[in-house]
């Protein structure tokens, strides 16, 4: 079969490696990256789909797409890629564009694990883990998920009941603060 | 050997006994470590998923910190933070404008002094086999360990460049040294499903049964682990596996350096081990 191709379709993997420095346009399709990865049973777009989505220009499909989502960053699919992808790099800018560019993030619950996470450290500065977990619930209108843990946790002295506030939670701020705006400024 | 400690938020909580044994260890093995002051969140495993610049930036102020306390070696226990500090040294290293953009943000610079350490390495190379052998005084004759070194560990190996990456044995070697029998599987560097725990427990819960069956099978008697995700997804939620898969495991996870601590003559408090959850005396009973 014949596949016309009649424009450049390299562009979107090509600001990927601006932004990353993975070239994209060199995977050919061996599949390792799926074989191995432990998520790939949750995937809709496996790994390797991703990448030839991304060779074929097809932006908006990747950016929706649900495989960053799934991905937890193991490295195995980078560490067995023959052509030396460091695809956790590119999953990385595909998270980061995507929530920049507003996309719609198909698994709810990541998105809010994020977003709760980095609440969490620039309010305090460290991660309250119990404040963490309870927030997270909230969001995902689960607010009894894990219940039974706590108060094991609890009785093994592995839950702080308070957060531990760093003394300089100013620069914590500030260091938030300043990134958003050299982002901003960037845009 | 003085070294920068960076606990990270786990190992004031949920790892606290990981914080205990790793400073129990390090008493026994002539380790000097000095809490980096009012350190922050390292941003794993979060900010790299939403902000490159945020990524390098927390854990960036973590290096400056330690440059300023005139230290130039930092250990990280926890392997999630041990990354994240490793990315962040390398990629101001090799990118200048990150490194400016990160002084920018910071508001302060980073000379690029410091090396981040991971614990293993530390005790393998700095410390050495021979001294950890002559440091037991109660080996673990007889104990069959699983040793679960999990995703970054070995990965990817330009930054962890540590071990073999799909066949690592350095904690084999050093529960070997403490008296401890270590078995051959297949897991040893499987996902765990790291935060996937919280958001979809389903998911994560796949991933565990897994290595604890792994494990099981290898006829382990406990798992010896060296990352706070890596326990508290295999300890904490065996019931729930049981009653997702009918097989209940009761598979004690311990870290690595509570064991190491109890061959050092360390008490169970001392390595926090009242603070798994799956009950860890039987196995240890006979020792």
């Amino acid at each position: 079969m014949k596949v016309a191709v009649k424009e450049d379709t390299t562009a979107f993997a090509k600001e990927i490696q601006r932004k990353c420095g993975q070239d994209v346009l060199t995977c050919y399709q061996c599949r390792k990256c799926t074989m191995g990865c432990p998520m790939a049973f949750r995937m809709e777009t496996k790994v390797n789909e991703l990448m030839r989505a991304i060779q074929l220009g097809l932006r908006d499909e990747v950016l929706s797409a649900d495989t960053m989502w799934w991905c937890v960053s193991c490295e195995t699919c980078a560490t067995r890629c023959p052509q030396g992808i460091e695809i956790v790099e590119v999953m990385d800018v595909l998270r980061e564009t995507a929530i920049k560019e507003d996309y719609y993030i198909p698994v709810e619950s990541i998105e809010a694990f994020h977003k709760v996470f980095l609440r969490s450290v620039e309010a305090y500065g460290r991660l309250y883990e119990m404040g963490f977990a309870m927030d997270l619930n909230l969001m995902l209108k689960d607010p009894l998920k894990d219940a039974d843990l706590g108060p094991v946790m609890m009785a093994k002295g592995k839950l702080k009941l308070r957060p531990h506030k760093v003394k300089d939670l100013k620069s914590v701020k500030k260091l938030f603060e300043n990134v958003r705006k050299l982002e901003e400024s960037r845009v | 050997m003085k070294y920068a400690y960076y606990p990270g938020c786990s190992l004031e909580s949920s790892a606290k006994e990981y914080d205990l044994s790793i400073r129990a260890c390090c008493q026994y093995a002539g380790v000097d470590l000095i809490e980096v002051p009012d350190w922050i969140c390292c941003g794993a495993s979060s900010a790299h998923a939403t902000s490159h610049l945020l990524s390098i930036a927390l854990p960036a102020k973590t290096l400056v910190q330690t440059e300023k306390m005139g230290l130039h070696q930092i250990i990280a226990p926890c392997i999630a933070c041990l990354t994240r500090l490793k990315v962040a040294d390398m990629e101001m290293e090799e990118h200048g404008d990150l490194k400016k953009d990160v002084e920018t943000v910071l508001e302060s610079t980073y000379k690029g002094s410091v090396r981040v350490r991971n614990i293993l390495d530390v005790f393998l190379n700095d410390v050495g086999l021979e001294k950890i052998e002559k440091t037991v005084t109660t080996p673990l004759t007889g104990l069959k360990v699983a040793c679960y070194y999990g995703c970054l560990l070995t990965r990817p190996p330009h930054i962890a460049q540590f071990d073999d990456v799909e066949n690592p044995h350095s904690m084999d070697d050093l529960m070997r040294a403490i008296g401890a029998e270590t078995v051959d599987w297949s897991f040893k560097t499987d996902c765990c499903g790291v935060s996937m725990s919280l958001a979809e427990t389903d998911v994560a819960l796949e991933l565990t049964n897994k290595v604890l069956e792994g494990a099981r099978d290898a006829g382990a008697d406990c798992v010896a682990v060296a990352c706070p995700l890596c326990q508290s997804n295999l300890d904490l939620r065996q019931k729930a596996i049981g009653n997702k898969f009918g097989v209940f495991y009761d598979m004690p996870i311990l870290y690595f350096s509570q064991l190491m601590g109890l061959a050092f003559g360390a008490t169970t408090t001392d390595v926090g081990l009242e603070k798994v959850i799956v009950n860890p005396f039987p196995v240890l009973g006979a020792i």
